[in-house]
C-alpha cells in the first residue's frame, strides 16, 4: 500500500443547527506536515478540526484519517485530539497525572492495571510538557497555559502521530506560548504530523509548514507560510508589520469580519 | 436487652452489614454523577424508585427488583433527556421526577396498602431486612463497587471530558448509559438503609466533604467510600442505642451524621485553600523594574520569622502590611 495521507478532506460540508458552516473543503495533510488552519473568529476553522476527528458529522463529501473513511476508522491511538480548553472544571478535583493518564486509555484495555510502558509514556508527556513537579496538583490550581499544557501531554501520553489541536494559545501568556511551541517543536522532531487551529500564532509560527486560511467556510487560502517568511514577517504577524496596506490594515486583533481582506488570496 | 446482646441479634447483623455496603456502594458512583455535575441525579432516580417499590408491593413481586427495573429505566431515560436536549432539560427531569413520586403514592393508593408498607421504602427500615435481602443488597452493591473501581480509568475520562473521550475511541454514550443504571442500582441498594427520600444524600454528601480536603480523583473516591461506610454504620449503632432513650430512627441519623463530617470538613478546607494561594510562588521574572530598597525595617526577615514566605525566582519574598520584602544584601528590596 503506498502511504496514504494522514488526513483527506474531500468536498466536505458541515452545518451547525441546520445553517452550513463549512462548504465544499479540500484539503490533504501529508504525515509530517505541520499545518496551521487560520481565520477570523466564525471562519469555521474550529468546526473543520472537530469534524476531522468525528465531533461533527459532515453532510456532504467524506473526511479519511490515514486512508480510512471516519465512519470505519478505529485506530483512535494513533490520533492525539488537544480540544480548547474548557472553561468550568468537573465537580471533584483531578491531579495532572490524572488527567495525562486519561490520554493513555487509547492503548489500554479494560480492566487492566497500567503496564510499565503506559506509565513511562505518562512521565514522558509530562516531561515534555514541563509539568513533572506539579504532577500532584490539582489541575483546577494551575494556570491556563498550564492548564493547556495538561492537555497537550494527556494527547502525547497516547503517544499518537497525528495531532489535533484546537487554538492551543488562546488565553496563553507568552512565556506559557513558548513552552508550547518548544513542546510542538520537538513533536515535530519526532516525526509528528500536526493540525493546529489558531487566530495568531505567535512563537508558533515558525514550526508552521503550511498555513490554511479558512473565511466564511470556505478555504481562502493553502499554502506555504514560509514563503514570505524569509523577506519580511509572514502575513500573519503583528499588525504594525502590514502597513503596506491601503485603507484598513488587517489586524489579527480586528473583530469578526474585519480581517478577511486578502488582497489575490493573500492578506 | 444489652447493647451487646442486641449487636448478636440476626436482624442487627444484617442492618449492619447492609450499612457498610450501602456506605461504599453509595459514594461510589455518586463520586462520578458529582464530577458530572449532576449530584441531584439520585434524587430523581430516587422518586422514580417510588413507583418501582409501589409497583411491587401491589403486584406482590420484589418491591427490590421492581425499585431496580423502574429506576434503571428512569436513569435511562434522564440521561438520554440530558444528552439530546439542553433547553428544557431541567424542567423534563422535574416532571419526570414528581410523575415518579406522584405514580408511585396513586398506585399504592390503588392497591390498598398501608401507608406503613410503602414507609419503609421512603424512610428506609434497616431492621427490617430478611435474609433475601442481604444476598440481593450484597450481589448489587459489589457490583457497583466492583464496576466503579473496575471502570474508573474509563469513566473519569468520559466524566473529564467527553469530546476527548470520544476521539480516544471510547463508548461514551455506553459508559454514561452504565453510570446511570449503576446510580439506579445504588438507589434502590441504599433504599432501605437511608430511604427513598434521603438516598442522594448518601451519594453527594461523602464526595462532597472528601473534596474538601483532596486534590486528586483517587483520593476522593476513596475518601468519600470510607466517609459514606463510617457515616453509615456510625449512624446506625448510634441510632441503636440512643434507642435506649428515645425513638431514633437509623436513616436520618446517618445523613446527619454524614453531614456532621462536612461541617467539620468545610472550614478545614476553606482554611487549605486560603493557605495554597497565599503561598503559591509569585510569577518569576516579574519583580517591577523601578523596585528599589524600601524604608528602615527593625525587623529581620527569615525563616520561621512569622511573616508569610513566598518563593520567588531564586528567593523568597517576605509578605507583610501589603509589602514583599525580599533581603538585597544589608537592607530589603521591595518586590
Amino acid at each position: 500500500m503506498t502511504e496514504s495521507a494522514a488526513v483527506e478532506v474531500r468536498n466536505a460540508s458541515v452545518a451547525l443547527g441546520g445553517r452550513p458552516v463549512l462548504r465544499g473543503i479540500d484539503l490533504t495533510v501529508a504525515p509530517g506536515d505541520f499545518v496551521a488552519l487560520m481565520g477570523a473568529n466564525g471562519s469555521g476553522k474550529s468546526t473543520l478540526v472537530r469534524a476531522m476527528v468525528g465531533l461533527r458529522p459532515v453532510i456532504g463529501g467524506e473526511v479519511r484519517l490515514f486512508g480510512t473513511p471516519l465512519d470505519e476508522y478505529d485506530a483512535w491511538s494513533r490520533i492525539g485530539y488537544v480540544p480548547q480548553r474548557a472553561t468550568a472544571g468537573s465537580g471533584v478535583p483531578a491531579s495532572v497525572w490524572e488527567v495525562v493518564a486519561a490520554g493513555r486509555l487509547t492503548r489500554r484495555r479494560l480492566l487492566r492495571p497500567l503496564s510499565r510502558a503506559d506509565r513511562a509514556a505518562i512521565e514522558d508527556a509530562l516531561e515534555v510538557v514541563g509539568l513533572v513537579d506539579r504532577r500532584r496538583d490539582a489541575v483546577t490550581n494551575l494556570s491556563g497555559g498550564q492548564q493547556q499544557r495538561v492537555l497537550i501531554a494527556r494527547a502525547l501520553a497516547g503517544e499518537p502521530e497525528l495531532f489535533f489541536l484546537d487554538e492551543p494559545t488562546a488565553g496563553v501568556d507568552l512565556p506559557n506560548q513558548q513552552v508550547l511551541a518548544d513542546t510542538l517543536a520537538r513533536l515535530k522532531e519526532r516525526g509528528a504530523t500536526i493540525v493546529l487551529v489558531a487566530h495568531e500564532l505567535g512563537p508558533l509560527a515558525p514550526l508552521v509548514d503550511r498555513a490554511v486560511v479558512l473565511r466564511d467556510g470556505r478555504v481562502a487560502y493553502d499554502g506555504s507560510a514560509l514563503q514570505d517568511h524569509e523577506v519580511h514577517q509572514p502575513w500573519f504577524a503583528e499588525p504594525h508589520t502590514h502597513h503596506h496596506h491601503h485603507e484598513r490594515p488587517p489586524s489579527v486583533s480586528a473583530p469578526v469580519g474585519r480581517d478577511d481582506q486578502l488582497p489575490g488570496g493573500r492578506r | 436487652m444489652t447493647p451487646l446482646e442486641l449487636f448478636g441479634e440476626q436482624f442487627m447483623q444484617r442492618a449492619l452489614i447492609a450499612a457498610l455496603l450501602t456506605g461504599l456502594a453509595a459514594p461510589a458512583i455518586g463520586t462520578f454523577l458529582v464530577q458530572r455535575r449532576l449530584a441531584l441525579m439520585g434524587d430523581g432516580i430516587g422518586h422514580v424508585a417510588v413507583t418501582g417499590v409501589a409497583l411491587g408491593l401491589a403486584t406482590g413481586a420484589s418491591p427490590l427488583w421492581t425499585a431496580v427495573l423502574v429506576a434503571a429505566l428512569g436513569a435511562v431515560l434522564i440521561e438520554v433527556i440530558r444528552e439530546r436536549g439542553q433547553t428544557n432539560g431541567d424542567v423534563a427531569l422535574a416532571l419526570l421526577f414528581y410523575g415518579g413520586l406522584a405514580g408511585g403514592l396513586f398506585i399504592s393508593g390503588l392497591a390498598g396498602q398501608s401507608a406503613a408498607a410503602l414507609n419503609r421504602y421512603l424512610f428506609g427500615s434497616l431492621t427490617t431486612l430478611s435474609r433475601s435481602d442481604i444476598v440481593v443488597t450484597t450481589v448489587l452493591a459489589v457490583a457497583v463497587v466492583g464496576l466503579c473501581v473496575g471502570l474508573a480509568p474509563q469513566l473519569f475520562a468520559v466524566a473529564q471530558d467527553q469530546e476527548f473521550a470520544r476521539v480516544a475511541g471510547l463508548r461514551v454514550r455506553a459508559y454514561n448509559l452504565l453510570v446511570a443504571v449503576l446510580a439506579a442500582v445504588s438507589v434502590t441498594v441504599a433504599m432501605r438503609t437511608v430511604g427513598l427520600l434521603l438516598v442522594s444524600a448518601l451519594m453527594v454528601v461523602p464526595v462532597a466533604t472528601a473534596q474538601q480536603l483532596t486534590r486528586s480523583f483517587r483520593t476522593t473516591i476513596v475518601a468519600a467510600m470510607a466517609l459514606g461506610a463510617l457515616a453509615s454504620v456510625g449512624g446506625l449503632v448510634t441510632a441503636t442505642f440512643a434507642s435506649y432513650e428515645v425513638t431514633v430512627a437509623p436513616g436520618p441519623t446517618i445523613v446527619l451524621l454524614a453531614l456532621a463530617c462536612y461541617a467539620v470538613a468545610w472550614p478545614i478546607g476553606i482554611w487549605s485553600r486560603h493557605r495554597a494561594r497565599l503561598r503559591e510562588p509569585f510569577p518569576s521574572g516579574q519583580a517591577a523594574p523601578q523596585h528599589g530598597a524600601c524604608d528602615e525595617h527593625p525587623h529581620a526577615h527569615g525563616p520561621g520569622c512569622g511573616h508569610l514566605a513566598v518563593p520567588h525566582d531564586d528567593h523568597v519574598d517576605y509578605v507583610h502590611d501589603g509589602h514583599r520584602h525580599a533581603v538585597h544584601g544589608g537592607h530589603y528590596d521591595e518586590h
